[in-house]
């Protein structure tokens, strides 16, 4: 299982993501520079990382998704690779329109960090397919503009065609506003695009696999990919 | 040439930013109804004439400068 994690000037969760994927889950976890213009041959999985890519000017992710290697992880995601984007990751992939929306500061306009709890939208996905429909998760977040945001056609649209796939609940799994820490439309904290191979989330799960540092439900989704992979 | 461009919130995407400042105004007993909060981008580009550095600049907004699912821009040549 090898998996590429692109570091961007200013990625802060790149070596989360490594430690995740290749110590705790044993794959082989390479790293690229984000000048580099080509994945490792035998990519299968791509991690964009959390941080402050380009220091968060302009937009967050606005610079990132410029960069040499975006051009080839569209590529591989237009041959039906598996792309996750974590936190700024998700901005990333929003901003180079390999998902739709964007990210806006949190409502309160202060950086959140702490566990939040996700109700699964969609399971059976590449992304889920180890975990149950409805099962909840206790993952952290740590984000200024997690606001997920989309204008209200393309929100039903993607509601439609069960684009969410993750959302902000409380510890019972019940959806309301209360529960959204960062004022995101409809408590989406990650979404899919259409084919089912991009996932962008704000929540870390590669900071939530392991309980000495407070909780191992990240792993689900790792292990999910992984089950998904094995029976390529 | 130099262009600029005033890039601000559609209308409708919650800027709370500018409803801090809105409140911060309120603070001091100012009368404002609504606050929001835009950015401006003064370039300097080689440009034959107006028109040339008009296009030019849409180019860049369409590219980069501005994200079309939150923001507008309207371009000022000087």
């Amino acid at each position: 299982m090898r998996v590429a994690i692109p570091t961007f000037p200013g990625s802060n969760c790149d070596h989360d993501a490594l430690h995740a994927c290749g110590e705790v889950m044993g794959w082989d976890a390479r790293s690229v520079w984000h000048r580099s213009e080509a994945l490792p041959d035998g990519t299968e999985l791509v991690i964009i990382p959390g941080g402050f890519s380009y220091g968060d000017y302009l937009r967050c992710g606005a610079i990132a998704a410029l960069s040499p290697i975006m051009a080839d992880i569209r590529r591989f995601a237009d041959q039906g690779g598996l792309v996750v984007g974590i936190c700024n990751g998700f901005q990333i992939l929003c901003e180079a329109q390999m998902l739709p929306g964007a990210l806006l500061p949190n409502e309160s306009l202060r950086f959140i960090h702490k566990d939040v709890h996700l109700r699964l939208e969609r399971a059976g996905l590449a992304f889920t397919g180890a975990m149950a429909a409805g099962q909840i998760l206790r993952i952290p977040i740590a984000h200024a503009e997690g606001n997920y945001t989309l204008d209200q056609a393309g929100l039903e649209a993607l509601e439609a065609r069960g684009g969410v796939v993750f959302r902000y609940c409380s510890a019972q799994g019940d959806i309301h506003a209360d529960f959204t820490p960062n004022g995101a439309a409809n408590g989406i904290a990650g979404i899919i695009n259409e084919r089912g191979n991009v996932l962008g989330m704000m929540p870390h799960p590669e900071r939530a696999v392991e309980e000495v540092t407070g909780g191992t439900d990240g792993l689900w989704l790792f292990r999910s990919i992984e089950g998904m992979l094995s029976k390529v | 040439m130099k262009v600029r461009v005033l890039v601000s919130l559609k209308p409708g995407i919650l800027d709370p930013q500018g409803k801090a400042v809105e409140q911060g105004l309120h603070g001091f007993g100012f009368q404002v109804e609504q606050v929001r909060i835009g950015r401006l981008i003064e370039l300097e580009l080689p440009a034959a004439d107006r028109a040339e550095a008009q296009v030019r600049a849409q180019a860049m907004c369409d590219k980069l400068l501005v994200n079309p699912v939150m923001e507008k821009a309207s371009i000022e040549v000087l």
